[in-house]
């Protein structure tokens, strides 16, 4: 089974390799990446059955001994967003398939498309693997130096304009993560993440503090949490519908899940609970606010998607096996839901040309697959009953509830607060998109200012008809978070016992320095 | 652990300067600001790698210089080259992007751009804090210019085309 570990990161690389030697032939590529991704996603659920059976596993690279060699470690949280995300990545691969074939390879020249998404794709899966904080960092600095090219595919001057906020932002973050690594290793002499736990424990608070803080201003520029988070609407929307969906769904995942690795494992202790918990509610409202007034559904989206962080937050704020188990199930939630509804945005924007909401009307009956594909996740993410997004929300505010304090109720409170406001942004976007006849359209006097035009695309293109692959990745996602309302419960339980795992650090330790742990 | 002041001392200004042009508006001076930034955090690494001047990797019963921060470092300075190349091939890009038309031929055309470049420099303080000073803002006005032109020109064609079509619309119904 340890043989498997490296495959994650390795077919990837390997494949992005080969599908740059063919760049001539954009179906040789396309064949490879889809391929890849296919086997990553086996080898991944193979990995999570396993690693559910009997405990986690590690693996040390090149045979070097866990503290000193690199150690890649997969447990029960990992294994589950590693299988999610390779679910993702290959949903929303086949969705840009059907766009580029469709468009005349246009818009995405293809010689670089695939590569660049298949080492994006090792980043993220490495980052989830990495048993080394230093090898974090590089899992990072590879799914961002991907998502640059990536967000400026094409080089139009909005895009760059736009990639320029975005590649800025993130060197910052970058700069500040390899620093404390630098003052972690100059403290405790290791970058091992297990041998950080014991450590740094001896280290005096306060310069844990100054080295935790660094470590969570690092991971909250990534996983856009309030006070960081002024990047993401500004630089997501402008990228090709695929591009933005996979960046909504997986990167600021990222950023969630290495701070839930930082509070659980190398901080162990509540430290910096209530500070998160603060930002936590601070990240929603705000985020939900910002959403509320935009005209435009991608930046609506990536307004909604800053504010749901705030409901992982939440849940590791709690710092309860509860809270971890909740707030894993809410990533898994969110990564699929986040993503589906931007890919039919990406179906929105193709059949009425723009993803304004004032000048768009009349879809229901110009393409009603589209509306249902958009209306099911809309009431997932708003926490309607009985979709996963209910489900991820309930389970926050049991572990709320469990911990009751002052704090947790009120917590409680604005995050029902914000489910309701989400509602209300995607709802209206959706009543006025699809539900309105097309003849309101004209004489539309909007409520809504247009507040900038940087990317927001301001001419309505003419309809053209959407090719069935994106329609049926679009389907698929559907299914997929469809699947997690009726899987529910043994998915739930794999959250709980995922959540269990990583409450202290004493799993991990183990599982890094014996190879496996029960 | 004893560190050299020195090390100290040229990383603190490394990273104050470099924070100072991250800051700006200029593409170009954020790129000079990161690697800046960049460099000081390699410094810092080795500042956090103890005493420099010990065996690198014999003698083994005195002290051994530590490799580990060494490996770090060579990683971030590699990584920090990529990034730095992607930033300039897109800074050229948003260059040429700005810079469609190159009039420079047109001495009287540059000249009139000159001037317009110093009213937009008046209005917009993004205009005057480039690299490529009056240059670049001469560009851009002109082929902010041309594109004007083109479209009224287009504006003129059509409704010439429409005054055609009623013509022989006329003509037709005589």
């Amino acid at each position: 089974m340890n043989i498997l570990i490296p495959l994650v990161v390795l077919l990837p690389l390997l494949g992005s390799a080969v599908a740059l030697t063919q760049a001539k032939h954009p179906r040789v590529q396309t064949l490879i990446a889809v391929s890849v991704l296919s086997a990553v996603l086996v080898v991944g659920v193979a990995l999570l059955v396993a690693v559910d059976a009997s405990g986690a596993i590690a693996v040390e690279l090149g045979g070097w001994k866990a503290p000193f060699g690199i150690v890649l470690v997969v447990d029960r949280l990992a294994a589950l967003l590693l299988v999610v995300s390779a679910a993702v990545l290959l949903a929303v691969l086949v969705f840009s398939v059907g766009q580029g074939l469709a468009d005349g390879d246009r818009e995405t020249p293809v010689s670089i498309y695939y590569p660049t998404y298949l080492i994006l794709a090792a980043g993220v899966f490495n980052a989830f693997v990495a048993g080394d904080l230093f090898n974090l960092y590089v899992s990072f600095e590879i799914l961002l130096v991907a998502s640059y090219v990536l967000i400026t595919v094409g080089g139009t001057e909005l895009r760059i304009r736009a990639g320029i906020t975005y590649i800025v932002v993130s060197l910052v973050s970058s700069v500040i993560f390899l620093a404390a690594i630098a003052m972690i290793y100059g403290a405790t002499g290791t970058v091992n993440i297990a041998q950080l736990s014991v450590r740094l424990a001896e280290v005096p608070p306060d310069v844990q503090l100054i080295l935790h803080v660094m470590l969570l201003v690092a991971f909250g520029i990534k996983a856009a949490v309030f006070p960081l988070s002024f990047w993401l609407p500004d630089s997501y929307p402008t990228a090709p519908a695929p591009i933005t969906a996979v960046f909504a769904g997986l990167l600021t995942k990222v950023g969630v899940y290495a701070i839930m690795r930082t509070e659980m494992i190398i901080f162990p202790g509540d430290q910096l609970n209530t500070p998160i918990l603060i930002v936590a509610a601070l990240t929603m409202i705000v985020g939900i606010l910002g959403a509320v007034a935009q005209s435009d559904i991608k930046r609506l989206l990536s307004f909604t998607l800053v504010s749901h962080i705030g409901y992982m937050l939440f849940g590791i704020g709690l710092g309860t096996a509860a809270g971890l188990a909740a707030a894993t199930y809410y990533i898994v939630h969110h990564i699929t839901v986040q993503t589906t509804l931007f890919l039919a945005t990406g179906l929105v924007e193709r059949q009425g040309g723009t993803t304004g909401i004032n000048r768009l009307g009349g879809m229901l009956k110009a393409s009603p697959v589209i509306a249902i594909l958009f209306f099911i996740p809309m009431l997932s993410l708003g926490g309607i009953p009985p979709f996963s997004g209910f489900l991820g929300k309930l389970a926050l505010f049991e572990a709320g509830a469990q911990d009751n304090s002052v704090l947790a109720w009120v917590l409680i409170a604005t995050g029902a607060l914000v489910a309701l406001l989400t509602l209300y942004a995607l709802a209206r976007a959706w009543s006025m998109t699809f539900w309105r006849d097309a003849d309101e359209v004209a004489g539309y006097e909007h409520p809504l200012p247009v507040l900038t035009t940087v990317g927001v695309s301001t001419e309505v293109r003419p309809v053209r008809s959407i090719p069935r692959i994106m329609v049926g990745a679009t389907m698929a996602m559907v299914a997929l978070s469809i699947a997690l309302t009726v899987f529910a419960a043994p998915l739930y339980d794999l959250s709980s016992r995922a959540g269990d795992n990583i409450t202290g650090p004493e799993y991990y330790i183990t599982t890094v320095f014996t190879g496996e742990s029960k | 652990m004893s560190v050299s002041l020195t090390l100290v001392a040229v990383m603190a200004v490394l990273y104050a300067s470099g924070i100072y042009l991250l800051l700006e508006r200029s593409m170009t001076r954020v790129l000079l600001g990161f690697l800046l930034v960049g460099n000081a955090t390699n410094l810092l690494i080795l500042i956090v790698s103890g005493r420099a001047g010990v065996a690198p990797f014999y003698g083994e019963s005195g002290p051994l210089a530590d490799p580990l921060p060494q490996a770090f470092v060579l990683t971030s300075i590699v990584i920090t080259f990529g990034v730095s190349a992607f930033l300039l091939a897109l800074i050229y890009r948003s260059w040429r992007l700005a810079h469609v038309d190159d009039v420079s031929d047109d001495t009287e055309d540059v000249e009139v751009g000159r001037r317009r470049a110093s009213v937009a420099a008046e209005r917009d303080v993004a205009g005057d804090d480039t690299e490529f000073g009056t240059r670049a803002a001469a560009a851009v006005s002109t082929a902010l210019d041309l594109a004007e032109q083109e479209r009224l020109e287009e504006q003129e064609s059509v409704a010439e085309q429409l005054q055609a079509e009623r013509e022989a619309e006329r003509e037709g119904h005589t």
